[in-house]
Parts: C-alpha cells; sequence; structure tokens
C-alpha cells in the first residue's frame, strides 16, 4: 500500500487572483484546502516609518497609496487625526464635500471589487460594465483635485480647494468621432455638481444591470453561495469590520454609530446579511453603493444651497491664500514656516477610525508636540480579514479560494502599508 | 443578550474604576477617548474580564501596535534661546540614548465593544530586553497576525502565541526596521552581481539625511498639557 501524502501548492505571488502580490503555501488534500499560509509584506513599504520622518501634512500623499482604490476615505482618517490632536473642526461645507468624496471613493471601491471579484469567478462582462462608471468617478476626482487617483484632497483643516463651477469637458482628437464627443460631453456642461447629479441619476440603473447579470445568475450563485461562511461570533472574534461584518448579520457601521463628518445629517440605512457566505457579502455591497448613491443626493442639494468657506482660516494649520502672500507680509511667514517645517501638533494619542469601504480603517497618531508625529500605527481593514483566510478556506475547493479572495476584497497597499 | 448599556465615555470610566481599581490607570488622551494603562502581568486577566463581563463586552479587538519610545520629545533643533549664531542647518544624527531602556517598548491595544457601542486603549509596557509581552491570541484571535507584525518591526516578543514568525518584512530579514534606532535607508541593500551571476547583499550606500529637522514648538494657543500625555512613562 503506498502512503498517501497531501500536497503541498505555492499560489501567487504572482496570479491574477491573487489580487496584487499575495503568495499562498496551500497544502492540499486531492482539490479540497486543508491548510492556507498566507505570506504577506511583498508590497510592504515602511509607510509608518516614512510618515515620523516627515511633517504631518507631507503624509496625506501616502495615505493614497495604502488602499489605492478608495484613496479619500483614507486620507479622511488621517487628516481626522490630526484634527482632532489640534483640536480643530473644518467648515461644514468641508466636511459635506468630505462625505460627498467618500461616498464616491465607496461607489468606485465597490465597482472595482465587483468587477474584479466577477472577473475572478468567470464573470467578464461585469468588469467592462464597472469600469464604465468608475471612470465618472475618475473624472469627478480628477476635476476636483487634478489627479485621477491619488489625489491628495483632504487637508487638516478642510479640503484644498472648492468644487470647481465648470465641468472639464473631452478635447477633439482624431481618435473620436464627432458624435462621441457630444455623447461624452452631453453631461459635462455644467459645473462638477451638476455632473454628480446626473451620475447619481443614472447609476441605480447601472446597479440593477450588475444585478441583471449576477444576481440570479445560477453560476454566480454556485460560486458564492455557502462559500466562505463566517458566524457573528467569528467575525467578531477576527476582528471583521465593514461589509464583511455586515455580511454576518451584525448590523454595524461606523457612519451610523459613532458618526462623523456630517453623517449624522444623512439619511441612508445599513445593509445586512444573514448567511455571512460570500452571496450576502455581494448583497450587502450592491445595497452599500445604493445607499452612497442616496448620501451623494443629499449631499449635493446641500452643497448647492450653501456655499462657504472650505479650509479654516487658522494659518498655522492651513496655508493662507496666494493673493493674500502676494500682498501681506506676514502672510508670506506663514506660507513659507508652513509649506517647509510644517506645524507642531500638540503632544497627545489619538485613535480615529473611519468606515472605510473594505470595513473599519483607523490611524493610531502618537504625538509628542513635534511637526513630524511620533508614531503613526495604520488599522487596515484587509489585514484583519486576510488573517481569516486560513480559516474561511479550509475544506474549501482550490477554485472556491479564489473566490474567498475576492470576497475579502484585498487591496495589497493596505495589507502590507 | 444583555441590554446595551448607554453610558457615556464617564460613567464607564467610573465603572472600570470600581472594577479594577489601581490594575487600570487611566492616562490622559485626545479627543476624549478612554486610556488606560495596565501592568504586564494583569493584561491577560484584566482583557478577559474586559471581553466577557457584562457591563465591559468588548468583543473585538481592532489592532494591536507596538511603539518604541526611545527619542519621545527630543528635539533636532533648539528652538528657544536663540541665538548668537542663528541655527545650524545640519542635524546631529547621534540621538542620546537613555541608559536605562525598560520602559521602552510599549504594545497598544485598540478594543471596541459592539454591543455598548464603546472603544478602549490598552498600553502595556514590555519587560526590559528581549521585550516580551504576553500574548491575547486566545482571548481575541484577531490578535494573531497584528502579534506578528509587532514582532516582526520591534522585536516585541509575545508569550504564549501559537506562530510568531516574521510577517512583513522580506525572507531572511536581520533587525527590527521600526525601532527607532534603525535607520529609515536600512542596513543592507541588494543587487545583481554580474561576476558571481547572483543578487547579493552588500551595506547601503545611500547615506542618511534629514530633510526637514524636527523640532518642538510651544504654542500658546495649546493650554499646557492639554491631554498630558508628555511624559509618558
Amino acid at each position: 500500500m503506498p502512503e498517501i501524502q497531501n500536497f503541498t501548492m505555492n499560489f501567487g505571488p504572482q496570479h491574477p487572483a491573487a489580487h496584487g502580490v499575495l503568495r499562498l503555501v496551500l497544502e492540499m488534500d486531492g482539490e479540497i484546502i486543508t491548510k492556507v499560509d498566507a505570506h504577506i509584506g511583498l508590497l510592504h513599504r515602511a509607510t509608518e516609518k516614512l510618515a515620523e520622518s516627515k511633517p504631518f501634512n507631507q503624509s496625506i500623499g501616502y495615505m493614497d497609496r495604502l488602499d489605492y482604490v478608495s484613496v479619500m476615505c483614507n486620507e479622511h482618517a488621517y487628516v481626522m487625526a490630526i484634527e482632532k490632536l489640534l483640536g480643530v473642526n473644518p467648515p461644514i461645507r468641508a466636511q459635506y464635500i468630505r462625505v460627498l468624496y467618500d461616498e464616491l471613493t465607496r461607489i468606485t471601491n465597490h465597482l472595482l471589487w465587483l468587477g474584479a471579484h466577477g472577473l475572478d469567478i468567470g464573470a467578464m462582462t461585469v468588469f467592462l460594465y464597472c469600469f464604465r462608471e468608475r471612470e465618472d468617478i475618475m473624472d469627478m476626482y480628477e476635476a476636483v483635485s487634478g489627479a485621477r487617483m491619488h489625489s491628495t484632497y483632504y487637508r487638516p483643516g478642510g479640503v484644498y480647494r472648492d468644487l470647481p463651477a465648470q465641468m472639464p469637458q473631452y478635447q477633439k482628437s482624431r481618435f473620436r468621432s464627432k458624435a462621441d464627443l457630444k455623447r461624452l460631453n452631453q453631461a459635462r456642461q455644467g459645473s462638477l455638481l451638476d455632473f454628480i447629479e446626473d451620475f447619481t441619476k443614472r447609476f441605480p440603473a447601472c446597479i440593477d444591470e450588475y444585478e441583471t447579470l449576477l444576481t440570479d445568475n445560477r453560476i454566480w450563485k454556485q460560486r458564492t453561495v455557502g462559500i466562505g461562511v463566517v458566524s457573528p461570533e467569528r467575525a467578531l472574534q477576527l476582528g471583521f469590520s465593514g461589509p464583511m461584518l455586515r455580511g454576518s448579520g451584525i448590523e454595524w457601521d461606523l457612519r451610523k454609530k459613532q458618526p462623523y463628518a456630517v453623517y449624522d445629517r444623512m439619511d441612508f440605512d445599513i445593509p445586512v446579511g444573514i448567511n455571512g457566505d460570500c452571496y450576502d457579502r455581494y448583497l450587502v455591497r450592491i445595497e452599500e453603493m445604493r445607499q452612497s448613491n442616496k448620501i451623494i443626493r443629499q449631499c449635493v442639494d446641500w452643497l448647492r444651497a450653501n456655499p462657504g468657506p472650505v479650509w479654516l482660516e487658522d494659518h498655522k494649520v492651513t496655508p493662507p491664500h496666494r493673493t493674500q502672500m502676494k500682498n501681506d507680509m506676514e502672510s508670506l511667514i506663514h506660507h513659507f514656516k508652513y509649506m517647509t517645517e510644517g506645524y507642531c501638533v500638540p503632544a497627545g494619542e489619538v485613535y480615529a477610525a473611519i468606515e472605510h469601504p473594505k470595513g473599519e480603517f483607523g490611524i493610531y497618531m502618537i504625538s509628542d508636540g513635534a511637526n513630524k508625529p511620533f508614531r503613526v500605527k495604520i488599522r487596515a481593514a484587509g489585514f484583519a480579514h486576510l488573517s481569516s483566510l486560513d480559516e474561511m478556506v479550509r475544506g474549501h475547493m482550490l477554485a472556491d479560494l479564489v473566490a474567498i479572495i475576492g470576497t475579502q476584497d484585498i487591496v495589497f497597499g493596505e495589507v502590507d502599508r | 443578550m444583555s441590554k446595551p448599556l448607554n453610558v457615556t465615555t464617564d460613567q464607564l470610566a467610573g465603572i472600570i474604576k470600581s472594577r479594577f481599581g489601581g490594575h487600570l490607570k487611566r492616562v490622559p488622551s485626545g479627543a476624549g477617548q478612554l486610556a488606560y494603562e495596565v501592568g504586564a502581568s494583569d493584561l491577560r486577566s484584566i482583557c478577559a474580564a474586559l471581553r466577557d463581563e457584562g457591563p465591559f463586552r468588548f468583543e473585538q479587538l481592532m489592532d494591536v501596535c507596538g511603539v518604541d519610545y526611545l527619542g519621545y520629545g527630543a528635539s533636532e533643533w533648539r528652538t528657544r534661546g536663540a541665538t548668537d549664531t542663528g541655527f545650524s542647518r545640519g542635524v546631529n544624527r547621534q540621538a542620546p540614548r537613555p541608559a536605562d531602556e525598560s520602559g521602552r517598548f510599549a504594545v497598544v491595544y485598540q478594543l471596541l465593544s459592539i454591543h455598548h457601542n464603546q472603544r478602549l486603549r490598552l498600553r502595556v509596557f514590555c519587560s526590559a530586553e528581549p521585550p516580551m509581552v504576553d500574548s491575547v491570541t486566545d482571548i481575541w484571535n484577531s490578535a494573531n497576525w497584528f502579534e506578528r507584525e509587532a514582532f516582526d518591526l520591534f522585536g516585541i516578543l509575545f508569550k504564549g502565541h501559537p506562530d510568531l514568525r516574521r510577517i512583513l518584512t522580506d525572507y531572511g530579514f536581520m533587525g527590527n526596521p521600526f525601532r527607532k534606532d534603525f535607520p529609515t535607508s536600512g542596513n543592507v541593500e541588494v543587487r545583481y552581481d554580474p561576476d558571481k551571476k547572483r543578487v547579493i547583499y552588500q551595506p547601503v550606500s545611500i547615506v542618511p539625511r534629514v530633510l526637514v529637522p524636527r523640532v518642538i514648538r510651544e504654542d500658546p494657543r495649546y493650554p499646557e498639557d492639554q491631554d498630558g500625555t508628555s511624559g509618558h512613562a
């Protein structure tokens, strides 16, 4: 009788379904996974260490590069931690703009997740559909910050600038027909807010399209129903947050329970799953997009009616306006000190957490009174979720591993930091 | 299911004080957050009580964070009593090291009670070289990777951890990169050696430099010792 041994298999780090650079060492019993050892850190850039050697504001750009598909939310937690230590509150309009962009970010994140998750388990079309809408949100990012992805738009004390009065339009090009150009620019005739409002009107029908492709799709359900089931008790033990926790049936959302910015003025619901499997988490995220759309509508209405400052006038924390700077000696000094040395933050420690599209994203910041943070710890949701991979995958087939990595919504920028 | 206690953080602080007395020492924190310091020997019993007992119910451990307090409150530039000569341009890299390094490393736990909607922060100082604390992996399973991370980056040992391996750094990495005395540019770099026909490690060729010196200025707008965490130990 020959001895039967388990098979050890390597997965990644360069694998399209590994969502970046995840290396897994799998122990297989036939096609059943008995153990997973995840090797992470291949994208480790020591963001926390780098932040210790720079003035506070210079690390905002690093936050963009953590979870690089939900950029503005990362910035939000970071600037919120600084603001809490400084004891300042940004103007109300800035807070509305932050909520607006947080929710747009949530939609981009979920669109990328849905597209990639679909692609992983064999639904090609969804990917193309999702990226169509994602492009519009990228344009909204670009209109407001000048960058499609790494926007560095939120600053301690507000946001970098007010929403533009004119939405940028596509230019004539020999690769684009006149009819195409007209169609693309149709919604871009007015301001950025007009464009966003138009998007919120179009978007629910787009979600219906994704749902037509997936929700009742027999293959999709076969690949996700009953896969990666996590009970609510285990979800708490494993440090789950966000859609992963809600998918297991726990009604918990920081936007509702510990509201920050102006979420306490928003009307929205928290979707909750029942079975805690991949399919429920899919439904939760789909519904979250609908709720985000609802919040964006409320922000647009408020922002239209209430013009005002978007940055604090405290020039120790925010730079003075350019025209002021060129006419006023004190403003020039403020500008120089702000841009070179930065500002000193009073000694103390604070934990600022937000409801990131992936879960709870927290910044624990210790300041010793200097112009640089003494220690910044980034609590990324993906890190806690990925640590449960072993438990979620055991006993499943190899192909289900891919579905479970997909459902965790892993992005290595934030896992490895 | 017991009903959630709708208590303020101050009331919760009162409950904690009457339950744990001197074992949990309240430390000041920013933004009215609850922060406590716990002795290394009490850590596990207090964590278990905080998780299980009715008024606390901290079911979730959101984060475990290592901290190296070496050089806390040290400024690279003198900003007061200036000066006949002006400020120097360069920064002296040789930070003075304290003779006594106990109280250098700490581990900070962020707890969350979903039931009562409360947060709490625990800080425990590690025993001296090698820095060591008890693992809380069996109390909150989410501590597993977070403790591995603190072990990897700070060299803090967690007694009772089931699988204490490096997690974020490279295979075969030497040292603990997030310690304050570890240079940001690292100690070694890799390159392909055409003679040996393989990738080799060599001492790093980057000269570390400081672009913006670290300064501590007193700002009259913030009341002295606003939340008093200066002077941590």
